[in-house]
């Protein structure tokens, strides 16, 4: 009969524990559903979020088996056999189960400087499709959060959080910089207020990224190249830079924020 | 004695969905105090699950689109039952506010000279819908929430109200909720309350709809002396998945039938050339030549009988299932596989692609999908004025899916993004024009306060009793059934019986655990709303004794003049909450001017 053992993290801010569930499988589950089964019949106080299940909202972000995954993605029938472990991101701190405090991320997309395009013509702006996709790319982001939370600079290094962006950010700030209509400049920003430097290319965020976002070599690798670029050679920058509106400096586009 | 944080504002608006998010933008551009609430967090709201596209008539693709065009086919999409001028302002200005999303940092898909490209859906004459691949809603609420974080607007994460406050005078002054993440309760004065809290889904037991979709909003304002109308026209969305059991019920974009998908049921035949209704026979084609010509150009031949409006095409699959000609689980086949290319699908329905290779183990590019229909949208709500999106209660005003009208008896796909833009910010003009000039609102009545916040309170109290899953459960098995696709005038007195059991039964609601993170309480404060909401739909079925739109009865078939002329409308003159009456009042619909209905005697 109960041919699973789900072992589940309980707890909350003061601590908790693993606590194992015995329940039946049934044909083509995903880990949300049977964690849907077990608060409907054995714990109903299991703390998970979740929204659409279909990966579109990034709200079921867990740790299954250790991996970062979205809970409403992951097959029962693709994980090996034995006890199957969900435990909350360990990035954050616990509110309770599997839930966890992902404020920190809204905190860092408050710090974004506005989107800041010239004025529309008439009937709209004229953009190519080839320009666009570059910043489609980045905006596929459903901000699971799974890349901020496997990102080694913050989920070791608690007192890195107050000046680090992290990588969903990043791909933000890429997607701005590419943006075929955008006049902010934020190169330096990124690289002085929201840590670039500190990312050092491991690529674990490419990795968990249920997107398939390239957030190394699409955004992050030509965001250091270009910080660096306007750091060090501004010249050189504005010359590449020159079919492009110029654009307002870091300080100017800091200063549309609080 | 209050052991709760209060805060006060000019506007709170409930919900920040894509109607929410407008709403706040527009009303702190007036200048206003404003705060935005919602049960997930900021971003996860339904709309971020929308697919296909937002319709404007834009006439990108095809320049004989326009205004006038959109809102015909609205219209007769809704079977006229539709709030004309609803529908006329939101085909004038859905334009405009897509264009204003641009501005704002949203990318749409292009044209090959550069201009936002437009893709063909159910009931829209023209290719009409402006899109990002298959995840049109991600990128709408994205760019409003990015928009609305750049400007300041307070927001109020996991925040779930659950009832509205009025002053002396009868008007709204504020409400009450918790915080999810704690369990504290809040409490909020507020000159003008915007409700945007979105659709009721998940009273079904089958629906594309998120946990969020309990009705919340129609419930509360029917509670605070508000009126429904309408409430039993329900889209069932011809394509959801059926397999496996578990996603049944996930959506299907209309986007795979738009880009050339077609339906076949187990005989492999093109069922749909079969069930085209006279109202729309005279542009459908009548072969499948006919109709493959059409994808490529509109002025070839007309259009496939696939892309008929959603309430013909759930119930010709319906039909088909039950003569037994369906797929192995229980629903259709829908094919694009065969019909283009492998490179095309997956640039046009990537997540699509991924949905099915995931979780049905399903390759799009190769087999057909097996779909049915599912409980997607609630065209029926809260009864407001067109223009300023205000309702019978001074200073609440509603936008988005909970409000009612706009779409008549069924919503045309793509139409209700537009919605949430167009409405969200004439509700934040509503709003900012009540309020200016306003004194600050009356302090709340602190025993009201009290009395909501122990009603809630109840289920801790009992130590043993009902578990609130299994009410949600029985309940969605019944409305299912019996308040479903096809209706009867037996089983619906039915579910209005068994509904009256199911409220008994939710006063007796057991929670244990404690406040924090609690999903069994947080299901126990949603029921009521269910309850309330599922007994409108049900009494709006049984008084309208005719088939119209989302709304089909096996014992009145046909559409009858008559109800088309009345909407039904619903409100609780006595008493207020789960357990009091809900009155039922025939009223008739708005009169359209003659000049509109010109319209569509031009057209015949
Ligand atoms: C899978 C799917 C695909 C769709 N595809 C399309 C499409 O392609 N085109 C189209 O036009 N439409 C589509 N729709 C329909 C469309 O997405 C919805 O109708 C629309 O998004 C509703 O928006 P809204 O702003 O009214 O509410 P929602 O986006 O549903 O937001 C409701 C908000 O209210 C909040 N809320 C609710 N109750 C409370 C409470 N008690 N307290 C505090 N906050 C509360 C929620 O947290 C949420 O923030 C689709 C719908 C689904 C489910
Ligand atoms: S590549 Fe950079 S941002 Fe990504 S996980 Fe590694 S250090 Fe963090
Ligand atoms: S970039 Fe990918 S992993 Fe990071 S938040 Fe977005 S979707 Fe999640
Ligand atoms: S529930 Fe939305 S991504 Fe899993």
């Amino acid at each position: 009969m109960a041919d699973l053992t789900m072992r589940i993290w309980r707890g909350d801010q003061d601590g908790g524990e693993l606590v194992d569930y015995e329940i039946d499988s049934q044909e083509g589950e995903v880990v949300l559903d049977v964690i849907h089964r077990l608060q409907a019949t054995q714990a109903p106080d299991l703390a998970c979020r979740w929204n659409c299940k279909a990966g579109k909202c990034g709200s079921c972000s867990a740790e299954i088996n250790g991996m970062p995954r979205l809970m409403c993605m992951t097959r029962m029938d693709q994980l090996p056999e034995g006890p199957i472990t969900i435990t909350p991101m360990r990035t954050f701190p616990i509110i309770r189960d599997l839930v966890t405090d992902v404020s920190f991320n809204f905190e860092m997309a408050k710090r974004v400087p506005a989107f800041n395009p010239p004025a529309m013509p008439e009937g709209g702006y004229r953009m190519q499709q080839i320009d666009v996709e570059r910043g489609q790319e980045f905006r596929k982001c459903i901000e699971c959060f799974m890349c901020q939370n496997v990102c080694h600079v913050i989920r070791d290094h608690e007192e890195n959080k107050v000046n680090y962006a992290g990588p969903r950010f990043f791909i933000r700030y890429a997607e701005l910089e590419m943006h075929p209509l955008d006049t902010n400049d934020r190169r330096e920003l990124v690289r002085e207020k929201m840590g670039l430097g500190l990312c050092n290319i491991t690529k674990c965020c490419t990795e968990v990224c249920p997107e398939h976002i390239k957030i190394t070599d699409n955004a992050i690798i030509p965001l250091k190249e270009r910080a660096v670029d306007a750091h060090y050679d501004p010249v050189a920058w504005l010359g590449r830079k020159i079919t492009r509106r110029t654009k307002r400096s870091a300080a100017e586009a800091a200063a549309d924020r609080p | 004695m209050a052991d709760y944080e209060h805060h006060s504002y000019d506007v709170i608006i409930i919900g920040a969905g894509g109607a929410g998010l407008r709403a706040a933008i527009e009303a702190k551009q007036r200048g206003l105090r404003v705060a935005l609430i919602c049960k997930s967090l900021l971003g996860k709201a339904h709309t971020v699950m929308a697919e296909g596209g937002v319709a404007a008539a834009m006439g990108n693709v095809y320049p004989e689109d326009n205004w006038q065009v959109h809102f015909r086919d609205t219209m007769r999409g809704g079977k006229m039952l539709n709030n004309w001028r609803m529908a006329q302002l939101h085909a004038q200005e859905a334009p405009d506010r897509v264009l204003e999303l641009e501005q704002w940092g949203a990318l749409f898909d292009r044209t090959k000279d550069g201009k936002i490209t437009q893709r063909d859906f159910g009931g829209h004459r023209y290719a009409r819908l402006a899109h990002v691949g298959d995840r049109t809603g991600l990128e709408l609420i994205r760019t409003l929430q990015q928009k609305a974080v750049s400007m300041d607007i307070d927001v109020f994460m996991e925040c779930k109200i659950l009832r509205l406050l009025r002053d002396d005078n009868g008007a709204v002054s504020g409400a009450v909720g918790y915080w999810r993440p704690t369990g504290e309760f809040i409490t909020f004065s507020a000159k003008a309350v915007i409700l945007a809290t979105g659709g009721v889904g998940k009273s079904w037991k089958y629906t594309s709809n998120s946990w969020e979709g309990t009705g919340d909003g129609h419930a509360i304002a029917l509670w605070a002396g508000a009126e429904l109308i309408d409430m039993e026209c329900i889209q069932f969305h011809p394509t959801g998945m059926v397999w496996p059991l578990s996603v049944r019920g996930i959506l299907v974009t209309e986007g795979v039938r738009g880009d050339g998908g077609v339906l076949r049921n187990s005989e492999g035949k093109r069922f749909m050339f079969d069930y085209v209704a006279d109202m729309f026979r005279a542009e459908t084609a009548e072969s499948e030549e006919e109709a493959d010509k059409w994808y490529d150009d509109h002025t070839a031949g007309r259009r496939p009988p696939e892309l008929l409006p959603r309430d013909e095409v759930a119930r010709s699959i319906n039909t088909e299932v039950k003569a037994g000609r369906g797929s192995p689980h229980g629903g259709v086949f829908l094919d694009i596989a065969s019909r283009r290319s492998a490179e095309f699908i997956r640039r046009r329905l990537p997540s699509m692609y991924h949905q099915f290779m995931e979780l049905a183990g399903v390759d799009i590019t190769a087999t057909p999908m097996e779909v049915g229909p599912t409980c997607h949208y609630i065209m029926g709500g809260v009864r407001v004025d067109a223009d300023t999106a205000a309702t019978g209660i001074p200073g609440l005003f509603a936008a988005g899916e909970v409000a009612g009208g706009m779409h008549g008896s069924n919503r045309l796909g793509g139409n209700s993004l537009s919605d949430l833009i167009v409405f969200g910010r004439r509700a934040g003009m509503g709003a900012a024009d009540y309020v200016e000039g306003r004194a600050d609102a009356q302090t709340l009545d602190v025993q009201q306060v009290q009395s909501i916040i122990d009603e809630s309170l109840e289920p801790f109290s009992r130590e043993t009793g009902e578990n609130p899953y299994d009410i949600q459960r029985d309940l969605q098995e019944l409305m299912q059934s019996n308040v479903g696709i096809i209706r009867t005038g037996a089983e619906l007195d039915e579910a209005l019986t068994q509904l009256e059991a199911l409220k008994v039964r939710v006063d007796n609601i057991s929670v244990k655990g404690g406040r924090v993170y609690n999903p069994a309480w947080n299901l126990a404060t949603d029921l009521p709303a269910m309850l309330t909401v599922s007994t409108c739909a049900a009494l709006g079925a049984q008084a309208r004794k005719e088939s119209r739109g989302g709304h089909t009865r096996e014992d009145f078939p046909k559409p009858d003049p008559e109800f088309g002329k009345v909407n039904m409308v619903l409100s609780q003159p006595n008493g207020s909450g789960m357990n009091a009456e809900v009155k039922l009042d025939p009223q008739p619909i708005l009169i359209m001017p003659d000049d509109l209905k010109a319209l569509f005697e031009e057209a015949k």
